[in-house]
């Protein structure tokens, strides 16, 4: 992969890290409020369903996340098992499509 | 140059170590936690037939053990971006502490919510 294409891969992982921080931070404050008292399906739905504010902030945080993880993902295969190449390259990115796809999938069930 | 454990025996190594072994395992979660939100497309009653199993103390424990991973993969990657995007200062040295300790607390605090 030429130079440019790691600088902006470099890039994306950093800026889309800084979004996924943020979002962790509201991720985790509203996990630890949910799971007072179990979980319960009536009540996840409660607070999304047709909630515009929770489906903007998901799709935000699928979408990041969709950037983010595929990208660590080509590193670790790069540097820690030597797997390089256009294969891997399309591996994660199609990874990272599937990812994509299937958290929005959830965000939509939640939501509608 | 051999790469032998004295360059490993470092909190910088192991704060790489668990920064990447958190990073494969929440990647592979993943695909579990869209799955089982997405069952909501069913009906509530699917996504309770799933959500059932976060009953077992089992299951909470599994839980708190990826909150803990997501914590520390949090403050991790923002002692990273600290360090990459901040001109360097003698204080980012007590990064590493922080994001350990800050992670632990947010696991505890889970724990001790969801149990």
């Amino acid at each position: 992969m030429r130079v440019r294409q790691q600088v902006w891969l470099w890039l994306a992982q950093r800026v889309s890290a800084a979004v996924l921080a943020v979002c962790i931070v509201v991720h985790l404050v509203t996990m630890i409020y949910a799971v007072r008292g179990g979980l319960s399906a009536a009540e996840i739905l409660a607070r999304t369903q047709g909630n515009y504010a929770w489906f903007a902030f998901y799709t935000v945080f699928v979408l990041a996340v969709s950037i983010h993880a595929p990208i660590g993902l080509r590193t670790v295969l790069a540097e820690t098992l030597g797997w390089r190449g256009v294969v891997v390259n399309m591996l994660t990115l199609a990874l990272g499509i599937t990812s994509a796809l299937a958290g929005m999938r959830a965000v939509l069930g939640v939501f509608s | 140059m051999k790469n032998d454990f004295r360059a490993r025996n470092h909190p910088a190594w192991w704060a790489f170590a668990v920064h990447r072994l958190s990073g494969v395992l929440l990647a592979l979660f993943l695909p579990v936690h869209f799955w089982s939100l997405g069952q909501a497309l069913q009906g509530a009653a699917a996504l309770d037939s799933v959500l059932q199993w976060t009953a077992l103390p089992i299951v909470k424990f599994g839980e708190t053990g990826i909150v803990l991973l997501l914590a520390a993969h949090m403050t991790g990657g923002i002692r990273l971006l600290m360090i990459e995007l901040l001109p360097w200062r003698d204080w980012q040295k007590t990064l590493l502490a922080l994001a350990a300790g800050v992670s632990i607390a947010i696991g505890l605090v889970f724990a001790l919510n969801v149990f």
